[in-house]
């Protein structure tokens, strides 16, 4: 691990000013779950890490008009445990399926959003885009985990958030600060994502001396049910091989509207609007939701080993949309 | 005077020996008082890093280590390599360096790598590939054996089965990695050694060092893992002697979990193509195999000699190709090479069964006949154990034809055998005049519970509890005994043990009888007493105080050919398991092994031991594996999160049943390290089949994989 300066802001505004020190050459401090990897990899050498935990605004969960804002650095233990949290099933279904306590208790939701890829060629130090000498390493290598969908251009690596397809699916934005230290703005979390074209575009809007703040979520409501399906290897800590968030609006048994995300799938959180026109309209059957998992994955492009995560993917979705009805059955 | 001669008393009248007894080391080892290799810090001991290679294949062309030397921190340097040199595997070890803090050492492995060149050449890292080794040169033909007629046997043969199956290497992934802390006292070394070797190491560090082996002390108290990885000084433990020695402080070197894993050991792969042949009744008649794959740089791999296992068919004929593959070398993994043979032949087996239309159980019955080691009759009574266990007969369905739904359950079994044979020990027993005992041996407790079973040894031949006797190993200045790997440390120790403890306390019994007035053939030591018949003589404490003020000491050694051990265990493991058709994912529901092996001495223990190898065998056919880029000829998944090991979540339902009538007890101590941990890969892969009625003929059994399998592609 490189030296770097630790800086601990007390407020937003000192963060967004500390953060803008060194333009490109700063690193967040949250949890730290995955910033330590990083760092002693090697994989990054920030000349300044900037922590954000003593900052007390971006703590806690609060209601606001229309919804509620959660503080970036929540923990996904204080998740699990929220009372204002307890009716977004999906996102208590990600939290829990971490499985890790350690993780559990030390990770945040800001921190998960902006994980960077696990992709074994970036953190084995080939960059973001895995190349050597030009060449991607990732498209006839070692791509069983990589992405199936929106891997046409250089990235194939997969978006590595938990959270983020199931707090698409709410409609969830984001509040980003900086670079000015007065300067916030709100963002649809849909649109916060990149597929970076070059190694140092990194895998979110985020600019120097932005940061994300606080995640909104709108109001809940009677006809809305949300589901989180995750497909994991191990009952450790592990990371999905393709996961599915979906939040629907149904009435009188018909979904009325459907907001579908797979996860692990493509190198952002991957919207699937084919998957929810393929139930609106419908009831949620095996048959309807086996349709959005099919919709959801007409279009993949696996690479030379991962054609076994379409089908994976295709599950997540199926499950999901069962799930999130209380209709799945018969599996873990 | 009768005879007086070695043997364990009577099974009905042992009062510690066969009981579960919790290991006597658990409680400093849960709390963390156990020290390891990896604690030892003693004052001034500096922080050791290694420089490796990234390449595969190269030739080291710079190494400047002057530089290095002169920055912050850094009190010593070491060269692995020198320009020249050829680079053969990505992380062969390059240099070392030793700081005073860790951060300093990381900057000065920083700067030398970036002075540090190569010249990069052709890797091979496609250990699977048989083509494309052949066309890279990269094979070499390892030996045929033939038996019988096979052409013939083929042609008359009811029923044939051609098929591939594989395995592919993993790594020990010994949770403390290899390392040692070495600390030189005047021209003396001591070392703290993650080892299985106490006795054995010694004279590896002294011949490089240019010193005598008496000048060095190895000492190993406790050990995170070693799977048969850890009989070596290896160079790393010579590169911390030498660099205590230039910095005139003591160093550790622990190899970091990359490196530990590229260099620490593999296990071999092996990748089979088998045509197998039965007659009508199920009986095998022939087998006729191909076999390739590698234990690193120098070819090698699974050995032909015991295909296939653990039968002898009437007609055999197979042959063996080893790949020389750029990967870090092969070291002994627990067993070695029973997994991978079992786990290349039972499933072919178990494929030709169903072509016969045969339930596997009956089939694998069948052909007890053929089993090596004369253990047919064995395997019968514990076939028929697990099957009740498991409820075989009830479950069991052809391959393929269970429930309907996504989730596919399916039953699976596989069978083994080990020799577990005594190794050789010496230890020294002292029986004090206070009544104090304690022994002394160059042995090493690896995990497997040593210490307790040498007290549970000692305390049930003098008739005290575990806490009267006390016993002190994991020094190479003790007796020496045997490096601990190949199961044959619990025989060792257990029969000198036994043998001392006996002569000992033959001794003190001439001397009670001497001064009580009794006859000493009628005596015996129970329950801190000396009794003749049921009359208390003495106590345990009087008794020894007849020895005067010298204490008692008695050599124990062994192997004896006494009856106190012997050899060749087997059992069997039978799975049930669920096969999610739509995710590929393999879960564990139950797991059944029944395993002779000889006499126990601690039940809690043996059981652990089937345990940790049940877990172990699902971990490498369902997880583990470790994955080469061909592009870099880097091992892409060396750490934790992508070297996937099970949690206990995962293993499902484990059932340890000891095969114990007396006809096992009366065949004295035998090793139990190894057997459980061999066909765990054959059954759950047989489980798997059963479930889905496609074989997935590589383990381990992925999600990708099994998806393959099930869309009829390659897995």
């Amino acid at each position: 691990m490189s030296s770097f300066e630790y800086a601990s802001p007390r407020t937003e505004a000192e963060a967004a000013e500390m953060l803008a020190a060194h333009a490109g050459q700063t690193a967040i401090l949250a949890g730290g779950t995955d910033l330590h990897n990083l760092l002693r990899a090697g994989v990054i050498a920030p000349r300044r890490v900037v922590d954000l935990k003593n900052i007390s605004s971006l703590q806690g969960v609060s209601m606001v008009s229309g919804g509620l804002m959660v503080g970036a650095l929540t923990t996904l233990d204080e998740i699990l445990r929220h009372p204002l949290l307890t009716p977004y099933q999906s996102l208590l279904q990600v939290a829990d399926a971490v499985h890790s306590i350690q993780i559990q208790a030390q990770g945040t939701l800001g921190g998960d959003l902006c994980h960077l890829p696990n992709c074994w060629y970036y953190r084995n130090g080939y960059g973001l885009l895995g190349k050597e000498k030009g060449e991607s390493l990732v498209a006839g290598g070692r791509n069983q985990f990589h992405a199936i969908l929106g891997n046409q251009g250089p990235a194939k690596f997969v978006s590595a958030s938990r959270f983020a397809p199931s707090l698409i699916a709410w409609g969830a934005q984001v509040r980003i600060v900086g670079p000015d230290p007065d300067q916030s703005a709100m963002v649809p979390l849909e649109h916060f994502y990149v597929t970076p074209k070059s190694p140092n575009q990194g895998v979110t809007i985020l600019q120097p001396g932005q940061f994300v703040s606080h995640i909104w979520l709108p109001e809940i409501h009677d006809e809305l049910a949300s589901a989180s399906y995750e497909v994991l290897q191990l009952e450790g800590l592990d990371w999905p091989l393709a996961s599915a968030g979906v939040c629907l609006t149904t009435s009188a048994g018909i979904v009325r509207e459907a907001r579908i995300v797979l996860g692990h799938v493509a190198p952002t959180p991957w919207v699937s609007h084919e998957a929810a026109l393929a139930l609106v309209g419908q009831s949620v059957t095996d048959d309807s939701a086996a349709s959005a998992g099919e919709a959801a994955v007409a279009a993949a492009t696996p690479l030379s080993e991962n054609e076994y995560k379409v089908q994976i993917a295709r599950t997540a979705v199926k499950r999901a949309v069962l799930r999130a009805m209380h209709l799945l059955q018969g599996v873990s | 005077m009768a005879e007086r001669k070695f043997g364990w008393g009577k099974r009905s009248e042992n009062v510690l020996i066969g009981k579960s007894i919790p290991r006597i080391d658990a409680a400093v080892k849960a709390t963390g008082a156990a020290k390891y290799t990896a604690d030892t810090n003693s004052k001034g001991t500096l922080f050791a890093r290694l420089l490796t290679s990234r390449y595969a294949h190269a030739k080291l062309t710079a190494l400047d280590l002057e530089a290095v030397g002169k920055m912050p921190g850094v009190k010593a340097v070491h060269a692995f390599k020198e320009v020249g040199d050829e680079i053969r595997w990505e992380g062969e070890l390059i240099a070392a360096v030793a700081a005073e803090r860790a951060e300093q050492a990381d900057d000065a492995i920083k700067a030398l790598e970036k002075a540090t060149k190569f010249e990069v050449l052709e890797h091979f890292v496609d250990e699977a590939d048989l083509a494309a080794a052949k066309a890279a040169e990269r094979t070499k033909g390892l030996g045929k054996a033939n038996k019988g007629n096979v052409e013939e046997a083929l042609k008359t043969a009811d029923a044939v089965h051609k098929g591939y199956y594989g395995i592919h290497t993993i790594s020990h992934m010994c949770l403390e990695p290899h390392g040692a802390h070495c600390e030189w006292k005047g021209d003396d070394l001591d070392v703290h050694l993650s080892t299985q070797s106490v006795s054995g190491t010694p004279g590896q560090f002294a011949e490089p060092l240019e010193i005598d082996a008496s000048n060095v002390t190895v000492t190993a108290n406790y050990e995170g893992g070693g799977f048969g990885s850890k009989f070596q000084a290896d160079e790393w433990g010579i590169a911390a002697a030498k660099m205590a020695k230039k910095a005139g402080r003591p160093v550790r070197l622990m190899l970091d979990r990359a490196t530990e894993l590229k260099v620490g050991g593999t296990r071999p792969s092996g990748f089979i193509e088998v045509t197998v042949a039965a007659s009508a009744d199920g009986k095998v008649v022939a087998w006729d195999s191909t076999h390739w794959g590698t234990a690193g740089i120098g070819g090698g791999g699974v050995d032909v000699g015991q295909l296939p296992y653990p039968f002898d068919f009437p007609n055999l004929s197979k042959a063996q190709v080893g790949i020389a593959c750029n990967v870090g070398p092969n070291r002994a993994w627990r067993a070695p090479p029973h997994p991978q043979l079992c786990a290349i032949t039972q499933p072919a087996l178990d494929d030709l069964a169903d072509k016969l239309k045969m339930d596997s159980y009956d089939f694998f019955m069948k052909n007890l006949e053929f089993t090596q080691h004369g253990k047919g009759e064995v395997y019968a009574e514990e076939m028929k154990i697990a099957a009740k266990e498991i409820d075989w007969k009830k479950k069991w369905h052809p391959r393929g034809k269970g429930a309907a739904g996504p989730v596919k359950q399916g039953l699976g079994m596989a069978l083994h055998t080990w020799g577990g044979g005594a190794g050789a020990c010496n230890c020294t027993l002292k029986i004090h005049p206070d009544g104090a005992v304690e022994s002394f041996l160059g042995s090493q407790d690896i995990g497997t519970g040593t210490r307790t079973i040498i007290c549970i040894t000692m305390a049930e031949t003098f008739g005290l509890p575990l806490e009267g006797v006390k016993v002190n190993l994991g020094s190479s200045k003790y007796p020496a005994s045997a490096p601990s790997g190949g199961s044959i440390t619990v025989g060792g120790v257990s029969g000198a043990h036994r043998r001392a403890a006996q002569t000992a306390l033959w001794k003190l019994f001439d001397l009670v009888a001497a001064k009580y007035k009794v006859e000493p053939d009628g005596l015996t030591a129970k329950d801190g007493n000396i009794l003749n018949g049921k009359d208390k003589v003495c106590t345990w404490k009087q008794a020894c105080a007849l020895l005067g003020q010298m204490p008692l000491e008695v050599q124990g050694k062994g192997p004896e050919k006494d009856g106190l051990t012997s050899e060749r265990v087997g059992g069997v493991q039978m799975v049930d398991l669920s096969v999610d058709t739509e995710t590929g994912l393999v879960r564990i529901n139950k797991f059944v092994s029944v395993q002779d092996c000889g006499m126990i001495l601690d039940e809690l223990t043996a059981k652990s031991q089937v345990l940790g190898g049940l877990i172990m065998g699902i971990s490498y056919a369902l997880t583990e594996e470790q994955i080469m880029d061909n592009k870099t000829g880097r091992y892409i998944n060396a750490d934790l999160l992508n070297y996937k090991l099970p949690r206990i979540g995962d293993v499902g339902e484990l059932v340890a049943i000891m095969y114990q009538p007396d006809s096992e007890y009366d065949r004295g101590v035998i090793g139990l390290g190894e057997p459980p941990v061999i066909a765990p890969g054959a059954a759950i892969s047989n489980a798997v089949a059963n479930a889905i009625g496609v074989r997935v003929p590589v383990l381990p059994l992925t999600p990708k994989r099994v998806l393959d399998a099930l869309k009829g592609g390659q897995a």
